[in-house]
């Protein structure tokens, strides 16, 4: 028998309800409004007085509404049929909404029921299993996607029938397992998980140890993201961040992509919905759609659905790590997730803590971020989630709480500077201030000196240093004047210009320059600290900047040409003929 | 407004709790954001605890006695759209400003749902205003939302309404909220006088007005924009002015209500609050489309405050508007403008070397600032430095000038005269292929 009750106060989008029996804390219930029933979770219990945050607009309700109460918290629907989706942040399949505005209570399927898979096993009868451990698999566009013993399910279990090789639909039972008991269990390649609880049907989290490569220079060369590893990216409006977070989701070296659209702006998020079915997967030769997965919770859709979004799209990204795969999860901007929090905890007239946030956000916050990493599964297969999250710090202030929070939780920063952006150098982030905390892993920095060069680490940290030294010089120049420093300085300053351009400066829409592998790094990184170690003869400072200028414009032609090809070739002989026209010995 | 008592309307004499805004009373059967009468003036339900009910009065509370009579609508904050909307001005409550009949169409609900984002199309159709500091470096799209952050004291109601009246929208819509009643009679006259009348609707608040009222006017402006863009599949302008005095409305029932501010005393939903208005941007399947034009005024050019730092994650860019003193006009400023959706269009919709033209300019005139600020220092200047100068001057006073009125094209060849006055190809760092069929040979 499912608990209802009935609604006796309405304040905007929280409502009180006098329940008529056990209610749990997030269960969630509907509101029957006339022939609508409309979507809620319980965040607060008082007495026999249930507060239930409404995911729609709660225009029209009146008190005496009555409410059903599910007996379970939010899930998400797990099972092939996921990726090239566009859900909303319940898991809705937008695209099988009908009519242009969204209606109130409307509800879809996420997955296809009438859809057949091709389902071949890998367990088979009397096999032993537990939560998480794959009993066959199914092809989901081109990636394989593994049939699970639910995540629910609890203890050991024989496996008393599996089904054979043939065509499926995801509601047919594809294998009956038996518990210690001698229950029986069916089982088809659907199941239920609720979104705030972390799915845990893996062997170990180990530290990160691998390198995620993204194919973006600032990330890779300078402050490199680790397999399963977090991340985030605070930054001004205007300042670059969703075309960074469009790019990585294209090159990064990732099985696939999960994008968290929450809180943003809807012609974005059009533009992925318009882009990414057009684009080439640079890694499959497919279409990047293939391996994507959108939930979106544009900034007009209801606020409270907003902060279930990044749940929904967390747990699909657990999902798929459970099956050995490689997920990058983006979450574009975890601030509007803290201000739908921020809403609640307000109405609910909970004592604020700092700017009026929950005194709960950075823990909340950091429970998030633990939810990613690299994990070793039953079988001994790994699979990760790297997380890489956005920050809108009010006002561009990086005190604010959220960004506070964030830094405490992510291993990785990457900081988007207005300046920058202001003088067109994108993609714009302050190597500098930002940092990865990963190269101080030595399992890391061992991965890469054996897998990319045992002089990867000497030339990165030179690069640094000739940033930092050039910015030093280019404050001394601006105090005294062109003419007021040594010709030295302006060396110093030209030679972190040419890093800054040819290495940290990337064309995000030009079609090589846009990913660059560790390879080609390697390369132009060796190539860069070589020049930058060298002595040069200039008579006057105008000298060193026209002569720099030349420079970085061959670099420059050499990230345009493909890696190693006859044009590539031809520049680097060039840009060599030049260097010698100005090195000293 | 009007009052229409009908049969089954029950009416209550019962307040038991007046505050400035609110007020409260026991009643039943009450659903939530009702519009009801109280003492003959319009209020909303905001809040039922069991049989309280509390109405916020729009136009406050003065005077209202505790056997004041209370009249439930029944309904939401509705109004009616048909084809005659166009011509006229109305208040906050849809009622026509200077009598005139009564409005014979449909009643919509105020605040409908938004769009399924999946049912979007990409904005992709240019907007062109003669401006060349918005065609020319920050070119406007179809569907696109855009404020001008601009000073209290800057022409922003005047260059509005020059990119309303010069952009081909088949209706104009302005939502005036807190407009001086000089500043309401300008738009008036100026619809008028341009023979514009029969594309313009206007929904008014002027200072006179209570300011909470002002929270219904951006509402209706764009429920009456829907009507067009989805009904009549037209190009639909809406122009929002001042979304500053919309946000303090915000913040004052905030207070009344006895929320927990957050920065700058704004409410901790104004993110959300101004995302619902500006998200109703869009480009529909069917060719109509809903571009928001609206103004944020700043106090002392601050964007960090908490209402223009909002409007700017929310926004597809912004333009700011700037006086020159150097040619003594005022500009769209290069560097602080940015119309994120520009990309869409330019090279694409307009001539092929525009992107590269655009940002030529804009970079010679960043050397021009900074030869500004070596003078200031007291350096010498190098001969380059001098003729970025002069560019700059031209620049501003040819194509940043919000005076400009001329079509893409000729701001291209405007640009390349002026390139071509002062650099040399090499200098400007233009394609090739672009010096060769464009530049201007002296």
């Amino acid at each position: 028998m499912k608990t209802t009750g009935k609604i006796t106060g309405i304040i905007a989008n929280l409502v009180i309800v006098e329940t008529a029996g056990n209610v749990a804390q997030n269960e969630i219930c509907y509101i029957k409004h006339g022939d609508q029933q409309l979507m809620s979770e319980v965040i607060k219990i008082m007495g026999t007085k249930a507060y239930i945050q409404v995911f729609e607009s709660t225009r029209g309700l009146k008190v005496g509404t009555e409410v059903e109460f599910m007996g379970h918290m939010l899930e998400v629907t797990l099972g092939p049929g996921i990726l090239s989706k566009n859900f909303d942040g319940l898991q809705n399949d937008l695209n099988k909404m009908k009519g242009i505005f969204l209606r109130r209570g409307e509800y879809t399927h996420p997955l296809e029921v009438d859809k057949e898979y091709n389902f071949k096993p890998t367990a088979k009868k009397d096999d032993k299993v537990q939560a998480g451990d794959w009993l066959g698999e199914v092809t989901e566009n081109w990636i394989p996607h593994k049939i699970m013993v639910p995540f629910k399910f609890k203890g050991q279990f024989t496996i008393k029938s599996i089904v054979g090789k043939g065509k499926h639909k995801i509601e047919d039972t594809i294998s009956v397992l038996v518990d210690d008991d001698g229950k029986e269990h069916k089982v088809n390649m659907i199941q239920k998980w609720p979104v705030k609880i972390p799915i845990k049907a893996y062997k170990n989290k180990p530290r990160p140890f691998k390198i995620l490569e993204t194919g973006i220079r600032v990330f890779d060369t300078l402050n490199p993201m680790a397999e399963g590893g977090t991340g985030f990216i605070p930054g001004p409006f205007g300042s670059g961040k969703t075309v960074l977070q469009h790019n990585l989701s294209k090159n990064a070296e990732a099985d696939l992509v999960i994008i968290a659209a929450c809180g943003e702006r809807a012609n974005e998020v059009v533009e992925i919905f318009t882009e990414f079915p057009e684009l080439d997967d640079p890694r499959s030769g497919r279409k990047l759609m293939e391996r994507t997965t959108i939930i979106a919770n544009t900034s007009n859709m209801p606020v409270a659905a907003r902060e279930a979004s990044v749940y929904t799209a967390m747990t699909i990204a657990e999902y798929y790590r459970a099956m050995g795969l490689k997920v990058l999860l983006l979450a574009d901007s975890t601030s509007r997730w803290a201000q739908a929090l921020r809403e609640m905890s307000n109405r609910m007239e909970e004592l604020p803590g700092p700017d009026g946030y929950p005194m709960d956000l950075p823990a909340i916050i950091s429970n998030f971020y633990s939810r990613a990493g690299y994990v070793f599964l039953n079988n001994g297969k790994s699979g990760s989630i790297t997380f890489i999250g956005t920050v809108s710090p009010a006002g561009g202030n990086l005190k604010e709480p959220v960004t506070e929070s964030t830094k405490k939780a992510a291993r990785c920063f990457y900081a988007l500077s207005q300046q920058r952006a202001d003088s067109k150098r994108y993609p714009a982030i302050d190597s500098l201030e930002s940092y990865s905390k990963y190269l101080e892993y030595p399992e890391i920095v061992e991965y890469l000196n054996e897998n990319i060069d045992s002089k990867w680490t000497d030339n990165v940290l030179y690069a640094k240093d000739t940033l930092l030294r050039g910015k030093e010089a280019y404050e001394q120049i601006n105090i005294l004047g062109d003419d007021g420093v040594p010709i030295d300085y302006h060396l110093r300053h030209w030679k972190a210009e040419l890093v800054d351009f040819v290495i940290l400066q990337q064309d995000a829409f030009d079609k090589t320059d846009a990913s660059t592998s560790y390879e080609r790094q390697k390369y132009m990184l060796e190539k860069i600290t070589e020049t930058c170690k060298m002595d040069f003869e200039f008579d006057n400072f105008e000298e060193v900047g026209n002569y720099f200028k030349k420079v970085i414009n061959q670099f420059k032609q050499m990230n345009y040409s493909e890696f190693d090809s006859d044009k590539f070739k031809k520049n680097e002989k060039e840009l060599d003929k030049l260097i010698m026209e100005k090195k000293v010995e | 407004m009007e009052r229409e008592t009908k049969a089954f309307q029950r009416v209550y004499t019962k307040l038991f709790q007046l505050t400035k805004a609110t007020v409260s009373l026991r009643a039943t059967g009450i659903g939530n954001e009702e519009l009801a009468i109280v003492d003959g003036r319009p209020a909303q339900v905001v809040k039922i605890i069991d049989d309280i009910v509390t109405l916020q009065v729009f136009q406050g509370t003065e005077g209202i006695a505790t056997n004041a009579e209370v009249i439930f609508t029944g309904k939401a904050p509705t109004l009616k759209v048909g084809e005659d909307l166009t011509g006229r001005f109305f208040d906050a409550f849809g009622t026509p400003l200077e009598g005139g009949k009564d409005i014979m169409g449909d009643e919509v609900e105020i605040g409908a749902p938004s769009v399924n984002p999946v049912r979007r199309m990409q904005p992709s159709e240019f907007i062109a205003t003669g401006i060349a500091g918005i065609d020319l470096n920050n070119s406007l799209v179809t569907g696109q939302k855009i404020p001008f952050f601009a000073d209290p004291d800057q022409p922003f109601n005047q260059v509005m309404s020059m990119v309303a009246l010069r952009a081909k929208a088949d209706k104009i819509i302005l939502a005036g909220m807190g407009l001086t009643n000089d500043d309401y009679l300008f738009f008036k006259n100026l619809f008028d006088n341009a023979g514009a009348l029969d594309r313009i609707v206007g929904f008014i608040n002027t200072t006179e007005d209570p300011p909470v009222e002002r929270l219904l006017v951006p509402d209706m402006a764009l429920s009456a924009a829907e009507y067009f863009a989805v009904e009549k599949n037209e190009k639909v302008l809406v122009l929002l002015t001042d979304m500053t005095l919309y946000s303090d409305a915000l913040s004052i029932v905030s207070n009344r209500m006895d929320q927990i501010p957050s920065k700058d005393s704004m409410p901790g939903s104004l993110y959300s609050d101004l995302a619902r208005l500006y998200e109703k941007a869009v480009q529909f399947p069917d060719g109509g489309s809903i571009t928001i034009v609206a103004v944020t005024t700043l106090s002392g050019g601050d964007i960090t405050h908490a209402i223009p730092d909002n409007t700017g994650y929310i926004t597809e860019g912004q333009l700011f508007l700037r006086k020159d003193t150097d040619v003594g006009k005022v500009i769209v400023d290069p560097f602080r403008s940015l119309s994120r959706l520009k990309q869409l269009v330019i090279g694409k919709k307009t001539r092929e070397d525009h992107p590269q033209v655009m940002n030529a300019a804009v970079r010679l005139y960043a050397d021009a600032d900074n030869a500004k600020t070596k003078l200031e220092n007291g350096f010498d200047l190098t001969e380059y430095d001098e003729r970025t100068l002069e560019f700059a001057k031209a620049y501003s006073e040819k194509l940043l000038a919000i005076d400009v009125n001329i079509e893409v094209d000729e701001m291209l060849e405007t640009a390349y005269r002026l390139f071509s006055e002062y650099f040399s190809p090499e200098e400007v760092g233009l394609r090739q292929e672009y010096v060769d069929k464009y530049w201007k040979k002296n």
